[in-house]
């Protein structure tokens, strides 16, 4: 058959389209590269590290392929050495043995080291506590140590970190402020913690990652950061002005359907636990289990 | 009965499946319905059907119904994909509603898993391995048909839910609460738990069976470590599936129960405990990735080997790597969802172990390369998916590196990050691994090749398509957009990557339009393959005309060396020019049999009466299924005997009898 070979321009095509993804990935819609906590800060070097030494595999792996099958290609003419009958090299094969053991190593250590210091808040610091309920599309955040709450957005404030409770009146959901850090799901039965901090004041929005039915995709918050004397501003001033939360509210909260942003002064204090009945506690060990004549308590080991 | 007929009306076409597009398939569904039975009358085919396909046990002609079963799906997972990305490139103008695009994603991502890749793979089993070993069939025949009649009835059962009650709507993962009645009325979910159930009864007799082929049918000679690499794959994939279908089979099974009959295992009120059934769920899924990669690697590991003309590098490294493999696989679970509170120790050791399994990968990336190193390299549609697959498979495997990375993992998770990534590794890994297998192993199915032309432009529009769709993915998941949103506000930059994308599947699109008409074109003008073996091939399948006799070896060869046929031919041996006329007897042979398919159907009226709750037409099923096994175990007629005169007769009419 007779080739037909047209030239295309491939190699002005292709620096193109790279310098404009690049230019584009500096975009400030690319919020996983722009982070504005220590959490989401941790999390994006270790991507960049891990990114740079698998660049480094894929590099290798593209030229290596690159060469062998230019230079081995079956063409008449090819004077390029034909060996059939080769078919190992001890040498060659323990290299590479070797060199992805030691690229992933160099990823593994500081994975391994983060995993465990983003586990726990920062000792120095004593964490605002809120707990946060995913609702069937749509959340709820209580400030237990001001009884205020609010659904789709919350107050947060800035350089000091939060401490999230997260559990579910619905199917599973996750929690994700991308610009401050990772998700966390939201189960039923369950209470994990997560924690964030934000460095600067704004409004970054947060939502649910995980599929919960039809209306997920309005899963959506507002994550209001203001400084930390405006935020006990924004606390008191809620607690006494707004209407508090009865429990028509909440059963109302729990009909499946969207709404907009609500706030409550005040809220019934077992909306939070009581919506778990023998939910167990693990997550990092920063929990306690407490018993007492009401049943089953978990206090937070800072607060011991 | 009015009354009753209204509620059949009600129950069987609710409003969701009297929608635009389902009344279309309905059409379509009943249309082809018809056409199929018109063609089949007119010609009097219908005994010929049965005869030859519905009872066969034969090896070869299962491995066809698998393929064909498995291309059939692969026109109905893309065509929900196309679904998908229509509606991800008009934001503002959902093409689809809320709830037809999530029982699309849930249907795409099954379909394209239990009942595309894995009959796929199965196909492939089927057609090449009996051959490779040297043996007349695989180790249980009968058992083989019934595994392929329960994925074909479990596949039509889930297939069917789009246009009859309603589909699945939770995602191929189904996490509760959300699967229970409370969220979830309706028969979809039922259909979803029912068919998998069913069909992975018959993936797990599939895994027995290989495991009990590759190990005891071996031809003489052919000890572990002569096995060809293809045959390695199975027998690994063939024990992860014995062990990982279980698992599966216990989650889904429980999910039933607390839909049907009030259980709470995972359900949200009395205390059910949800993240048991995403532990149970990875405990198979992840040795799922590894069931359907292996055998596309077993693939690659043959057609590298074979159009570079060039002995496989590293043989017992790739053996290694394999088992190392198959092991890890186990061990890697939790990394499906770090973000579910584990704990620090916990979500460390998995990354580590993830990452453990990234380094016999690797070597087997750089075994590959140097068997193409010092061959002679034939740029043919199925060389070109394994040299596309290389680059595409270390991009997802790199990207699986940086998920593996736990507090990386904790951005990453659920957006479009991951989808890209998991269908870096399942296109660019499976699906080119299963095509190149296709083409490859294509004129030993039909005595044809595909025409090159034809399979070279399906394969770049495959290529191109597939990085048109991923590439902006990566993107889309560092903008934060997280997977299964039917529809997205503007404004956080999301729309322009998601038409990208969008294009991208239709490129894709057209690849499989080519990839169809390739194969009808090639059935009437490929180029027919009259030697057997078409490719130069080192392996024992190519010994064999194409298509091989229903007995495949008229005598059984020995094997003295790892590329059998290859040794054989550098020697001037050939199966042929030693057999001669008396060293042919009579053949004893598995008889057709009915059972295999009225077991599949069996169980098909179970599972569409479970589904509905109709508890008497699940016990006219429970009947059938009983009578079927009682009817097998008592049937003592199983083998048919072939005359050594008739194997005589084609033997020599293949032109491979001597005297």
């Amino acid at each position: 058959m007779p080739k037909r070979r047209r030239r295309w321009p491939y190699r002005y095509i292709a620096p193109l389209v790279l310098v404009g993804l690049l230019v584009s990935g500096c975009g400030q819609q690319y919020v996983l590269l722009h982070p504005v906590g220590p959490v989401g800060k941790s999390e994006l070097h270790l991507l960049i590290l891990a990114s740079l030494a698998m660049g480094i595999v894929i590099a290798l792996v593209l030229i290596l392929l690159a060469i062998t099958v230019i230079r081995f290609r079956d063409k008449p003419g090819n004077r390029a050495p034909y060996t059939p009958n080769w078919h190992g090299n001890k040498t060659l094969e323990t290299i590479w043995w070797i060199v992805p053991v030691v690229l992933l190593t160099v990823i593994a250590i500081p994975m391994v080291n983060q995993t465990f210091a983003l586990a726990k808040v920062p000792k120095a610091k004593d964490p605002v506590v809120i707990d946060v309920t995913s609702l069937t599309w749509k959340w709820l955040f209580q400030y237990p140590g001001h009884h205020v709450a609010t659904v789709n957005y919350l107050e947060i404030p800035t350089g000091e970190p939060v401490l999230f409770e997260l559990t579910a009146d619905s199917p599973m959901n996750t929690f994700w402020i991308p610009q401050l850090g990772g998700m966390e799901y939201t189960m039923p039965n369950r209470v994990l913690p997560l924690w964030l901090e934000a460095d600067k004041p704004g409004v970054y929005w947060g939502h649910s990652g995980n599929y919960s039915g039809i209306e997920f995709e309005k899963m959506f918050f507002d994550v209001k950061a203001v400084s930390p004397a405006a935020f006990n501003r924004w606390l008191n001033q809620t607690h006494q002005t707004a209407p508090p939360m009865t429990m028509q509210d909440y059963h109302a909260l729990l009909k499946f359907n969207t709404v907009g942003y609500q706030t409550y002064g005040n809220y019934p204090t077992d909306t939070f636990p009581s919506v778990m009945s023998g939910y167990t506690l693990t997550g990092s060990g920063m929990y306690l289990i407490e018993h007492n004549q009401h049943g089953l308590k978990y206090v937070p080991m800072s607060n011991k | 009965m009015p009354s009753f007929v209204l509620y059949l009306i009600h129950t069987l076409f609710p409003h969701d499946v009297r929608r635009p597009t389902e009344l279309g398939a309905d059409f379509l569904i009943i249309m082809s319905g018809v056409i199929i039975v018109y063609y089949l009358t007119k010609q009097k085919k219908w005994r010929y059907l049965w005869d030859e396909w519905l009872t066969t046990v034969d090896h070869k002609k299962i491995g066809i119904m698998y393929l064909i079963a498995a291309i059939a799906m692969l026109f109905r997972g893309g065509v929900d994909a196309l679904m998908l990305r229509t509606n991800l490139a008009l934001p503002t103008t959902p093409v689809i509603s809320a709830s037809e695009y999530n029982e699309v994603f849930t249907t795409h991502g099954t379909i394209m898993i239990f009942f595309m890749a894995m009959p796929l793979i199965f196909a492939l089993w089927n057609v090449a391995v009996p051959l490779m070993i040297g043996a007349r069939d695989v180790a249980f025949p009968r058992l083989n048909a019934m595994s392929f009649w329960l994925f074909a009835f479990g596949a039509l059962l889930l297939n069917i839910s789009f246009v009859i009650g309603g589909s699945p709507n939770a995602g191929w993962t189904a996490y509760p609460p959300y699967t229970g009645v409370a969220f979830n009325p309706g028969p979809g979910e039922n259909y979803f738990f029912l068919s998998l159930l069913i069909a992975g009864m018959g993936t797990t007799m599939t895994g027995i069976n290989f495991l009990v082929t590759t190990l005891r049918m071996r031809a003489p000679g052919m000890t572990l470590m002569k096995m060809p690499m293809f045959v390695w794959t199975t027998l690994t994939t063939a024990a992860l599936i014995l062990f990982a279908f279980p698992p599966l089979t216990v989650a889904l099974a429980m999910s039933l129960f607390d839909r049907l009959f009030g259980s709470s295992f995972f359900t949200l009120t009395h205390g059910g405990m949800p993240m048991m059934y995403v532990n149970l769920f990875w405990l198979f899924g992840h040795p799922e990735v590894y069931i359907v990669v292996l055998p596309a690697f077993g693939v690659f590991s043959e057609v590298v080997a074979t159009y570079s003309r060039k002995a496989l590098f590293g043989y017992s490294a790739m053996v290694l790597s394999v088992l190392a493999i198959m092991f890890l696989s186990y061990g890697t679970w939790v990394h499906h969802f770090f973000t579910m509170g584990a704990g620090p120790a916990v979500n460390a050791f998995f990354g580590l172990s993830t990452m453990l399994i990234a380094i016999p990968t690797g070597v087997k990336i750089f075994n590959w390369i140097f068997t193409m190193w010092g061959g002679r390299i034939q740029l043919t549609t199925a060389m070109l998916y394994q040299i596309a697959f290389i680059p595409t498979f270390v991009i997802g495997g790199a990207t699986g590196i940086l998920l593996a990375t736990v507090p990386a993992d904790y951005q990453l998770h659920n957006t479009y990050f991951l989808v890209a990534h998991f269908h870096n590794v399942l296109i660019g890994g499976v699906l080119f691994g299963l095509l190149s297998g296709t083409y490859y192993w294509w004129p030993k199915m039909f005595g044809h090749k595909l025409d090159e032309r034809q399979g070279k432009w399906a394969f770049w529009l495959y290529f191109i398509g597939f990085w048109v769709t991923f590439g902006p993915q990566y993107l889309l998941g560092l903008e934060g957009m997280t997977r299964r949103m039917y529809t997205y506000p503007l404004g956080f930059g999301w729309h322009e990557l998601n038409v990208i994308s969008t294009v991208g599947a239709f490129i894709m699109g057209a690849g499989f339009v080519v990839m169809v008409y390739n194969v009808l074109y090639s059935l009437k003008y490929g180029e027919r393959d009259l030697t057997g073996d078409p490719w130069d091939g080192r392996t024992l399948e190519w010994a064999l005309p194409s298509p091989a006799p229903e007995y495949n070896f008229a005598r059984i060869p020995v094997v003295t060396a790892r590329d059998a046929w290859w040794d054989m031919k550098q020697k001037g041996q050939t199966l042929a020019n030693s057999l001669s006329s008396h060293d042919i007897s009579t053949l004893e042979m598995p008889k057709n049999t009915p059972v295999p398919f009225l077991l599949g159907l069996s169980f098909f009226v179970v599972g569409f009466g479970m589904t509905f709750e109709w508890w008497i037409i699940v016990a006219i099923g429970a009947i059938g299924v009983v009578a079927s096994l009682l009817y097998s175990a008592f049937d003592y007629d199983e083998h048919k005997h072939i005359n050594a005169d008739v194997i005589r007769r084609t033997e020599s009419a293949l032109g491979r009898l001597q005297g």
